[in-house]
């Protein structure tokens, strides 16, 4: 057996009391597909890091090529041969694909376009190399990241978390990509959550939990649900059954939205509609980008309308011109997809940021805070939604994102809301805390209230929806019942290939 | 070969003890540095440092006169302070001064014979209202406009300025004051009552240290304050939970331009007793380092304009003793603030010493 590429021995990190890595053991193959799977916070990120000399390790062993090497800085680790695509993208939305992957590969222009050209056909990743940022898809964008790592000609490329922003047909494409690499003699470190990607594509994957590997596995030899287990350390928690039932009356109506952002980068949105009834939960899939955000801030109210338009309804009231705290106060609870600066303030505490929208709730008195009600309302809002932190008065930036969105998710739900709204409900969250917060909306579908979530995972839209509405563009599909409906027609409908077939 | 290189990582939340720490830290760095201009200068630190920071308090004449001086950039401070935390930044507190100043001035101006308890209390309600009504400009354009409010309010402070000198060259300006640029003297009952007797301490500093005491129970109890501090460390937490930003720009200079008024109100009532051209002689300015110096905390913007009151009187004393220039004074000052404000990153972030191997080829 050949030497490995890259081998890891006793790795550990530790951030103030939270060890982060512990003795990481890990040996990457010659021309694998290499999974590095666990639950948002079991240390994987941190892992990447030290690997892309992000972090430096405070014990342990980087063997790189047969050399122990101590990767100090991304700069240090390119050098090496090493490549990382992040799973939010580094691109600059202004300038050109060519411009972007000036600023680090050095060469003239007419060069690198061509070397981008060679690169896109050589590995199926085709992009215009004139083309602005901004006009790209997210596929797109991800294509011109990986092209940016691959003109350093790696050994490794590290991918994090890359079909998260993928529709189902570029996934397909992407692990083509993939696969075509490694017969090339690349190794690719593949960082997921998702079981099935990973039986699809990995030749080995490294399990990770609590900053420890607890398996060093073919995944192909286990099913889905060992995988998890192994992830969680205990076995899944089944999906509550909806039960079925009529829906009720109409909660939340959009008719004919449209809308033309100032920012010139924002998508624009045109005859939005959906209806929202009491005791369903409605979905909107789409590619992010397609106008999720801009849909989001009119429906919470962060974005307003003129009175005259009447094209958003609350509880059969015109809200439009409504601002957010007044939609809040007749029943409606938003969850956004930005946790950290939006739902959340990260340098308050917990229980301050409680009040950000429970004040109404007994926790304001005469214009001051009742401290002691605040404190009881976060503490509950912990308990019960199982917020690991040592208590209400951790700041929120403290929190990982798993464990800030089941508080935020928490605390819109105990505000006993008629309409929930959550963006993203299960982004960067890992596998337990994402299926209790799916558990919890299904509940409170169980209990009569209208519930819209807004998605990019197909499989969690499947899983709790009724129905499904997919986002395009800055146009909404019609409903489609999720019963009747297969995960393709969803993907033709994100792609746009819907519109077209139908002319 | 090993290299090793600083780094700057965030703190997973903010340090207490450093939060403390900072300030006096700060003003032992800016004691050092200052150490080595004196000597450059050819000064003896040692009877620099003494008339500037020992004598204000040693003696209960100058450390009197030190409470005077502390009391309008406290008012000032706290006013700001709200302000900042909501990242409204007001820094025209010289104009709202000077407005307060003429607002107040008005009763002694257009009624000089008046008697009675009610005219200082009066004169103080008018130069607070002064100095809103001049902050009303600025928030105004801010919500309609989205002007900044920086900008305005500092030009709004020159206005302030030239409407001062129009008043004392013409209209306000004392008949019998041999041409001088300057009002009536106040009657008695226009000036404030003094509550040390020997000395200036008037009842303004009552008022200020009431006020601070208000401003302490506002940022951190009531639901109003919270609004505005969310508003300064999270605008778009701000538009979740359907704040107004609009209102949160009205409070914050409102309430800074209200403060500033009062003191300005104060001073021409109480130590200068008449309307002149150098009521304000930079209180606005300074506040801006009196807030930012006591950490935007009312009980740290305490200490704070203590200290700066210090430096204003020690200063003073530095100049006629050991003829230290006036430039070097605001120096101490100036330095002060960066040292301060270098020191409170810390507060968030701790440096990491990273060791580096050279690169393998």
């Amino acid at each position: 057996m050949p030497a490995p590429l890259l081998s890891l021995r006793g790795l550990t990190k530790t951030y103030g009391t939270v060890r982060a890595n512990r003795g990481i053991d890990l040996e990457v193959a010659q021309g694998s597909i290499h999974a590095i799977l666990g639950e948002n916070g079991a240390g994987k990120s941190t892992l990447m890091k030290l690997i892309y000399g992000v972090e430096t390790p405070d014990a342990g062993e980087v063997i790189w090529q047969g050399n122990p090497v101590r990767l100090t800085s991304p700069a240090e680790a390119r050098r090496q041969g090493i490549g990382m695509v992040f799973q939010h993208f580094s691109l600059f939305e202004t300038l050109t694909v060519v411009e972007n992957i000036s600023l680090i590969v050095p060469g003239r222009k007419a060069e690198l376009a061509a070397r981008i050209r060679e690169l896109g056909q050589e590995y199926g990743l085709e992009v215009e190399p004139r083309a602005h940022v901004h006009s790209l898809s997210v596929g797109e964008r991800q294509r011109v990241e990986i092209i940016r790592c691959l003109m350093t000609d790696p050994r490794l490329l590290i991918l994090d978390e890359p079909t998260s922003v993928l529709p189902p047909q570029s996934v397909t494409r992407l692990f083509q990509t993939l696969t075509r690499l490694r017969d090339r003699g690349v190794s690719i470190l593949f960082i997921s959550h998702k079981l099935e990607e990973i039986r699809s594509i990995c030749d080995r994957a490294t399990i990770l939990r609590d900053g420890q590997v607890t398996g060093n596995i073919d995944p192909r030899e286990h099913d889905a649900h060992d995988l998890a287990k192994m992830m969680i350390g205990r076995d899944m928690p089944a999906p509550r059954p909806a039960i079925a039932r009529e829906p009720g009356e109409i909660r939340l109506e959009l008719a004919g939205l449209d809308y033309r952002p100032d920012d010139p980068f924002a998508q624009s949105l045109s005859k939005i509609s959906l209806r929202l009834h009491a005791g369903e939960i409605l979905g909107i899939a789409g590619v992010s980008g397609n106008g999720q955000a801009e849909l989001a801030r009119l429906i919470s109210g962060e974005t307003t309308r003129p009175a005259a338009a009447d094209e958003i309804r609350m509880m059969g009231k015109s809200v439009g011109h409504l601002g957010a705290a007044a939609r809040r106060k007749l029943g409606f609870a938003f969850v956004p997809e930005e946790r950290l600066g939006r739902g959340a303030v990260p340098e308050m505490s917990l229980a301050d940021n409680s009040l950000l929208t429970a004040h109404r709730f007994g926790l304001v008195q005469r214009g001051l805070i009742n401290r002691s009600r605040e404190a009881d309302f976060t503490a509950r809002c912990i308990k019960d939604y199982d917020v690991r932190t040592p208590g209400p008065q951790a700041e929120a930036g403290a929190l990982s994102g798993g464990n800030l969105q089941k508080f935020i998710v928490g605390r819109e739900i105990m505000l006993a809301p008629k309409i929930l709204f959550v963006s993203q409900p299960t982004w960067g969250v890992d596998i337990g805390a994402a299926t209790a917060i799916r558990r919890r909306m299904v509940d409170l579908r169980n209990d009569g209230v209208a519930v819209l979530i807004i998605s990019e995972e197909i499989e969690e839209l499947f899983e709790i929806c009724d129905r499904i509405q997919v986002i395009r563009e800055g146009r909404l599909s019609p409903s489609l019942n999720v019963a009747e409906t297969r995960v393709e027609d969803i993907g033709r409908y994100m792609i746009g290939a819907e519109e077209r077939a139908g002319i | 070969m090993l290299l090793s290189r600083y780094q700057l990582v965030r703190r997973s939340s903010a340090s207490r003890r450093v939060a403390i720490l900072a300030p006096i830290t700060a003003l032992l760095v800016t004691i050092v540095l200052n150490f080595v201009l004196y000597i450059a200068m050819g000064k003896a630190p040692a009877a620099v440092f003494y008339a500037m920071l020992v004598e204000p308090v040693v003696s209960w004449s100058s450390f009197s006169e030190v409470l005077l001086k502390m009391t309008p950039l406290l008012l000032i401070a706290q006013g700001l302070a709200i302000g900042f935390r909501a990242n409204v930044i007001n820094i025209g507190a010289e104009g709202q001064f000077i407005l307060g100043a003429i607002f107040a001035a008005s009763i002694p101006v257009w009624v000089p014979q008046a008697t009675g308890g009610w005219i200082w209390p009066a004169m103080l309600l008018l130069g607070g209202i002064g100095g809103a009504l001049w902050a009303v400009v600025p928030a105004f354009w801010r919500v309609r406009l989205n002007a900044s409010e920086i900008l305005v309010t500092l030009m709004m402070s020159l206005i302030a300025t030239q409407l001062l000198a129009y008043l004392l060259v013409g209209p306000w300006k004392d008949p019998m004051g041999f041409n001088f640029p300057q009002s009536v003297m106040f009657q008695l009952d226009a000036t404030l009552p003094l509550i040390i007797p020997g000395t200036r301490v008037n009842v303004a500093l009552i008022l200020a240290l009431v006020w601070t005491l208000g401003c302490w129970v506002y940022m951190q109890r009531s639901f109003q304050g919270y609004k505005l501090i969310v508003g300064g460390l999270a605008p778009h937490a701000t538009a979740y939970a359907g704040f107004s930003e609009g209102r949160a720009v009205w409070i914050s200079l409102l309430i800074g331009g209200f403060a500033a008024g009062l003191a300005g109100a104060a001073e021409v009532a109480g130590p200068i007793g008449q309307l002149q051209r150098s009521v304000a002689s930079g209180y606005g300015y300074s506040a801006i380092i009196v807030a930012y110096l006591g950490g935007l905390n009312p009980i740290g913007i305490l200490f704070s304009s203590l200290l700066i009151a210090i430096l204003y009187i020690g200063g003073d004393n530095a100049m006629v003793s050991t003829e230290l220039p006036i430039a070097a004074v605001r120096v101490f000052q100036g330095s002060l603030l960066v040292c301060y404000l270098a020191a409170i990153t810390l507060v968030r972030y701790r440096i990491v010493r990273v060791v580096t191997t050279e690169a393998r080829a």
